[in-house]
C-alpha cells in the first residue's frame, strides 16, 4: 500500500486511462456493461481525489507543492515526470474528477458506437487531470494537447448537424494558440537547461537584462509572455479569441459540452495562474491592463451575444464566454498588483485570486449544469430553438424547477455559488481595475436579461401545444447527475469556508 | 566465436530472395511462408542487434572484419553504433510489415517478395556498414529492385514516369556521392575505404569545405533535401504497399544515414561550414513540404509529400551540431520510418477495397474499416507532433537544437505543425468520416487479421515511444556522443 500511497497523484492520472484501456478488450455489444463499467472507473479519482482534499494539510509540503512525485522521463531534453498539487490545482482536480462521471452518467443515452466514446472520455480525463498535476513544462504540454484529441473526436463523431466544422475549427484554433505556447517553451527550456516548473520559477524571471539571440531580454521576455498568453486566451476563452466555443460546444454531445465548458476551459485560466503569472511576474504587471480590457470585453460581449441568441445551447454556450471574463479580470487585477508594495492593494489582489478560482469552479458546476439541462430538453424535444418552446413549466414541473435553480446559481443570485465568486472578484478588483469593472457591470446586467430570457421562454408564457403530452418528466438517472451539482452550489453559496480555506492558504504565499 | 549477427542479418535475405527465384513458379504459399519467415527472422535479429547493444559503453559493436580487397583498402566490415542499432531494427519491422500487408498480392508473387528481400538486404548492409565502399555498394544494390518493383508492380498510371524519375534522381545523387567518397579516399591519404580510420584522418579545412557538400547533397537527394526531393513522392505515390512503405519508411533513412556517416561524421568542418545552407534548404522543406501536403487531391500524395516534410526536420536536426539537434534527428529518423510505413500500409489497405485514391471519392470508411482509420488517427498525431506520441518526443530536441544556433528556423518551422494538423484532419475527415459514396461501397470489408496485426504493432511502437522515451533515446544518445567527439562540438 505504501507504494501506491506515495503515488496517489499518478494513480489519480493514470486510472482513467487504465480504465480506457481494460474497454478497449470489452466486446463492442456489450453496451450497458461498458457504460457501467465506464462510470464506476470514473468515481474512483472522484474518491482518491476527496481523500486528497481530506489529508492535504497532514502532508508536508515540498515547497508550495504537497503529493509530489519526481521521476526522469526525458533526461536528453531535461525534462522530467514531475507531479505536485497546490490548493488551487486541488480544487481544479475535484471539479474534473466531479464532472467526468457526471457526465459519464449523461452519456448514457448515446445510442451509436458506446466503447469508443466512454474510451475517448477516459482518455480526456486523464489529460485534463494531467494539465492540472504538471511541474514540468513538457509534462504540461504533454496534458495540454492530448486533451484535443479525445473532445476532437468527441464532436466529430457524436456531435449536431455542424460537427465537422466545429471539431476541426476546435482543434486548429486550440493547436495554432499553442503553437506560440509550444515554441516559447522549447526557448525557456533551452536558456534554462530544465523545463522543471519549480526551478524555472526561480530562475527565469531573475533574467532581466542582457541579451537573449541578439535582441534585449526583456523584448524576448515580453513576446514569450504573450506567447504564453495567447495560448491559454483562446482556451479561456478570452475575447477575441472565443469565434471557436459556440460552435464547438453548440455542437458537442452533451456530455462533451459539460467537460468541454465545465472543465477544459479552467485549463486556461489556470495556466495564467499556474505559468503566467510565476513565470512572467514583470511582464504580467506591466501588460495586466490590456489582459484586463480584453477580459472586460469579453464580459460585455459575451453577456451581449449570448442575450441575442435564439439557441439555447448557443445562448449557454456564449455565457461561458461571460462567465470566465470575470475569471480573467480577477487574475489580470492580480497580475498587476504583483508589481505594487501597497499592502490594501495586495489584499485586495489575494480576494480577487481567491474570487477567480473559487469562479473557475462554480462556473464548472453551473456551465456542467446548464448544458446538461439543455441536453435533457434536447433529448426530448429535439430542438434547441427557444421560440419552439414556451409554458413549459406547467407539463415539466420538476424540471422547471431544476432549470430556475440552475439558471439561477449561473446569474449569480446571492445565497447560491456564482454570487460568492463574483462578489469576490468584484470586490477585489475594484480598487485595481475601477473603470473595467463598472463596464463590467453592464455584462452582469445582461447576464440577468440572458438567463431570464432564457427562462421565460422556455418555462414561461402560453404552452405551445405541439408539446402537451409529447415531453416527459427528468427521470431518475437524470436527476442522480444534477442533484449532486444542485448540492453544491447550495453549499457553496451559503458556506463557501471548506473551499475558499484551502484555495487562500495557497493563494496566501505568493502574495 | 561470436555470432556475425549483422552478417546473419544482412545477407539471409539475400539468400532467400535467390532461393525464391529458383523456385518454380505458382508456388505461391511456399513462396510467401519463405518471405514472412524471412522476415520474422530479420526482425528477430534486428531486435537482438538493438538490444544486446551496450549504450554505455556505446561506440561500434557487433564488429565483424575481412579484408575482401585488400590493395585497394576494402574490406567486409560491419558494425553498428547505436543510431545504427536503432535503424536495423526499425528496418527490421518495417520489412516484416511489408512482407505481412503484401500477402495478398496476386502478379507474380515469386518475384515481388524476392526483390523486397534484396531491398531489405542492401537498408540492413546500409545501416551496419563500416567501409565506405562497402556503403555504397549496399547503398546501390538497392537501385534495381526499387526500380523493378515500381515499374512492375506500381499504379498502372504512373509507375512508368515515376519509376523512371527516381531512378535517374537517385542515380544523379550516386554519381555526385561516388565522386566524393573517391575524392575522399584519396585525400585521405591512408588507401583504405575503412570509416573508422578515415573518421580520424583529418581532412584539411579547405578540402572538407570543398567536397562535403558533394558528399552530403549526394546521399541527401535519397533523403528528399529540397530542391532534390522531387522523385519522393512521385515515386511513393507510383510504388506498390510494400515498396512505398520501405521506399519512405527506410530508403529515405538509408538516404540522411549515409549523409551523416560519409558527410557529417567525416567532414565535420564541410558540415559546419555549410550548416547555415543546409539549415535554409531543410526548413523549406519542412514547411514548403507541408503546405504542397495540403492541396494535395490524392490520399497518397499528401502522405508522399508529408514525408519531405519530415525529413527536413532531420537535416535540421543534423544541421545544428548540437547534442539535442543530432538525438532529435536520430529520433526523428525512427519515428518517422515507423510512422510513414504505417501511412502507407493504410493508405494502400485504403486503396485496395476502394479502387480509388481520390480524397474527394472516398468517405465514411471509419464504418467499414475502424482499425484501418484507427492506424491513420494515430499515424497523423504523431505526425502533427501531438506529444505523447514518438513525433513529439523527435521533434522537441530537434527544436531545441535549432533554438541554440538559429531561432528564426524554429520558428519558421514550426509553421508547419499547424499545416500538419490541417492537412491530416482534413484527409480523417474526407476519408473516414461522413458519408460513403456509393460508388466505393461494394468493396469495402474489413481490413485482413495480417494488416490489422501491421497497425496495431506499428501504432504500438508509436505510442510506446512517445510515452516512454528512454525506450529509444539511450540508443541514439549513444551514437551523438561519438558523432560530437569527431565534430568537437558541444
Amino acid at each position: 500500500m505504501n507504494f501506491l500511497a506515495e503515488r496517489l497523484l499518478s494513480l489519480i492520472l493514470l486510472l482513467p486511462l487504465i480504465g480506457a484501456l481494460v474497454l478497449l478488450f470489452f466486446p463492442a455489444a456489450k453496451s450497458r456493461g461498458i457504460k457501467i463499467t465506464a462510470f464506476i472507473i470514473s468515481l474512483i479519482p472522484l474518491g482518491l481525489t476527496l481523500f486528497l482534499w481530506g489529508s492535504y494539510n497532514t502532508v508536508s509540503a515540498d515547497g508550495s507543492f504537497r503529493f509530489v512525485e519526481n521521476y526522469a522521463w526525458f533526461p536528453a531534453i531535461g525534462s522530467s515526470y514531475h507531479l505536485g498539487v497546490d490548493g488551487v490545482s486541488l480544487v481544479m482536480l475535484l471539479l474534473t474528477t466531479l464532472l467526468t462521471p457526471l457526465a459519464i452518467l449523461t452519456s448514457f443515452n448515446i445510442k451509436e458506437r458506446v466503447k469508443a466514446f466512454m474510451i475517448l472520455f477516459l482518455i480526456l480525463e486523464t489529460g485534463m487531470l494531467g494539465v492540472f498535476m504538471a511541474l514540468d513544462l513538457v509534462l504540461f504540454f504533454l496534458f495540454w494537447e492530448i486533451g484535443l484529441v479525445p473532445m476532437y473526436f468527441l464532436i466529430a463523431l457524436w456531435g449536431g448537424e455542424k460537427r465537422n466544422y466545429a471539431s476541426l475549427k476546435f482543434i486548429l484554433f486550440t493547436m495554432g494558440g499553442s503553437l506560440g505556447l509550444l515554441l516559447a517553451i522549447q526557448m525557456i527550456g533551452v536558456i534554462s537547461g530544465t523545463f522543471d516548473l519549480v526551478s524555472i520559477t526561480t530562475t527565469w524571471p531573475a533574467l532581466q537584462s542582457g541579451e537573449l539571440f541578439g535582441i534585449p531580454a526583456a523584448t524576448v521576455k515580453a513576446i514569450a509572455f504573450w506567447a504564453f498568453v495567447i495560448a491559454f486566451a483562446v482556451k479561456v476563452p478570452v475575447w477575441p479569441f472565443h469565434t471557436w466555443l459556440p460552435d464547438a460546444h453548440t455542437e458537442a454531445p452533451t456530455g462533451g459540452s459539460m467537460v468541454l465548458a465545465g472543465v477544459l476551459l479552467k485549463l486556461g485560466a489556470y495556466g495564467f495562474i499556474r505559468l503566467v503569472l510565476p513565470l512572467f511576474p514583470a511582464e504580467s504587471a506591466r501588460f495586466a491592463g490590456w489582459l484586463a480590457a480584453l477580459a472586460t470585453a469579453a464580459i460585455i460581449f459575451g453577456a451581449l451575444a449570448a442575450a441575442a441568441q435564439k439557441d439555447f445551447k448557443r445562448l449557454v454556450a456564449y455565457s461561458s464566454i461571460n462567465h470566465m471574463g470575470f475569471v480573467v479580470l480577477g487574475i489580470a487585477a492580480a497580475a498587476w498588483v504583483g508589481g505594487q508594495t501597497d499592502a490594501a492593494l495586495r489584499e485586495s489582489a489575494v480576494i480577487a485570486l481567491n474570487g477567480s478560482v473559487l469562479q473557475m469552479f462554480n462556473h464548472g458546476l453551473s456551465a456542467a449544469g446548464m448544458f446538461f439541462l439543455v441536453g435533457v430538453l434536447y433529448d426530448r424535444a429535439h430542438t434547441r430553438k427557444l421560440e419552439d418552446f414556451g409554458g413549459l413549466f406547467a407539463i415539466l414541473p420538476l424540471y422547471g424547477s431544476i432549470l430556475i435553480f440552475t439558471s439561477m446559481a449561473s446569474l449569480g443570485l446571492p445565497g447560491l455559488n456564482g454570487f460568492v465568486s463574483e462578489f469576490m472578484i468584484v470586490r477585489g478588483v475594484w480598487p485595481i481595475f475601477t473603470l473595467y469593472l463598472a463596464l463590467g457591470m453592464i455584462g452582469l446586467l445582461f447576464t440577468a436579461v440572458y438567463v431570464l430570457k432564457a427562462i421565460k421562454l422556455t418555462l414561461h408564457g402560453s404552452l405551445n401545444e405541439k408539446w402537451s403530452g409529447k415531453l416527459s418528466e427528468i427521470k431518475a438517472r437524470e436527476l442522480a447527475v444534477i442533484i449532486p451539482l444542485m448540492i453544491l452550489m447550495l453549499t457553496i453559496g451559503w458556506w463557501p469556508a471548506w473551499i475558499v480555506n484551502l484555495i487562500n492558504q495557497t493563494v496566501m504565499s505568493w502574495f | 566465436m561470436q555470432i556475425p549477427l549483422l552478417s546473419l542479418l544482412t545477407l539471409t535475405p539475400i539468400a532467400a530472395g535467390i532461393v525464391l527465384l529458383l523456385l518454380p513458379a505458382g508456388k505461391r504459399g511456399l513462396v510467401r511462408g519463405i518471405a514472412l519467415g524471412t522476415s520474422v527472422f530479420t526482425l528477430a535479429i534486428s531486435a537482438i542487434v538493438f538490444f544486446a547493444y551496450d549504450t554505455t559503453a556505446a561506440g561500434y559493436q557487433f564488429i565483424e572484419r575481412l579484408n575482401w580487397l585488400p590493395t585497394l583498402g576494402i574490406s567486409y566490415h560491419m558494425g553498428v553504433d547505436g543510431i545504427g542499432a536503432a535503424m536495423e531494427l526499425m528496418a527490421g519491422i518495417i520489412v516484416f510489415s511489408g512482407v505481412m500487408v503484401s500477402w495478398r498480392v496476386q502478379d507474380r508473387p515469386r518475384e515481388f517478395f524476392a526483390f523486397l528481400l534484396f531491398l531489405a538486404a542492401s537498408v540492413f548492409g546500409v545501416f551496419a556498414s563500416l567501409d565506405l565502399f562497402q556503403l555504397f555498394f549496399f547503398f546501390e544494390l538497392a537501385v534495381f529492385p526499387k526500380y523493378l518493383m515500381i515499374v512492375m508492380w506500381g499504379s498502372p498510371k504512373t509507375r512508368e514516369y515515376g519509376g523512371m524519375k527516381l531512378t535517374l534522381y537517385l542515380f544523379l545523387g550516386s554519381i555526385l556521392a561516388f565522386i566524393g567518397v573517391l575524392a575522399v579516399y584519396f585525400a585521405s591519404g591512408l588507401r583504405s575505404f575503412d570509416m573508422l580510420a578515415l573518421e580520424q584522418a583529418g581532412f584539411a579545412l579547405e578540402f572538407q569545405r570543398a567536397w562535403f557538400l558533394v558528399i552530403f547533397v549526394g546521399f541527401g537527394v535519397l533523403g528528399g533535401l529540397f530542391p532534390f526531393h522531387s522523385w519522393a513522392p512521385d515515386g511513393h505515390v507510383a510504388a506498390p504497399t510494400a515498396v512505398s512503405m520501405l521506399l519512405a519508411g527506410v530508403e529515405m533513412k538509408v538516404g540522411v544515414f549515409a549523409a551523416l556517416r560519409a558527410g557529417l561524421m567525416l567532414l565535420p568542418e564541410g558540415m559546419r561550414f555549410w550548416a547555415p545552407l543546409i539549415l535554409v534548404l531543410a526548413t523549406i522543406n519542412v514547411v514548403y513540404g507541408a503546405f504542397i501536403a495540403m492541396i494535395q487531391k490524392d490520399f497518397k500524395y499528401v502522405i508522399g509529400f508529408s514525408s519531405v516534410s519530415h525529413m527536413g526536420l532531420v537535416f535540421i536536426g543534423f544541421a545544428s551540431l548540437t547534442r539535442e539537434g543530432l538525438t532529435g534527428a536520430g529520433l526523428q529518423m525512427f519515428s518517422h520510418g515507423i510512422m510513414t510505413a504505417l501511412f502507407f500500409a493504410v493508405v494502400g489497405m485504403v486503396y485496395d477495397r476502394a479502387h480509388t485514391r481520390d480524397i474527394r471519392e472516398l468517405g465514411g470508411l471509419f464504418r467499414h474499416m475502424p482499425l484501418a482509420m484507427l492506424g491513420f488517427v494515430i499515424g497523423g498525431l504523431v505526425s502533427m507532433g501531438m506529444p505523447g506520441f514518438s513525433g513529439f518526443i523527435a521533434e522537441m530536441p530537434i527544436y531545441m537544437g535549432a533554438w541554440r544556433v538559429a531561432p528564426v528556423v524554429a520558428i519558421v518551422s514550426a509553421i508547419s505543425i499547424v499545416v500538419t494538423a490541417a492537412y491530416i484532419l482534413m484527409v480523417v475527415r474526407r476519408v473516414f468520416f461522413g458519408e460513403t459514396p456509393e460508388g466505393i461501397k461494394p468493396g469495402l470489408v474489413d481490413i485482413s487479421i495480417m494488416d490489422k496485426v501491421v497497425v496495431i504493432m506499428l501504432s504500438v511502437i508509436l505510442i510506446v515511444v512517445g510515452l516512454f522515451p528512454s525506450v529509444l533515446v539511450p540508443w541514439i544518445e549513444a551514437g551523438v556522443r561519438h558523432i560530437l567527439v569527431l565534430t568537437g562540438g558541444a
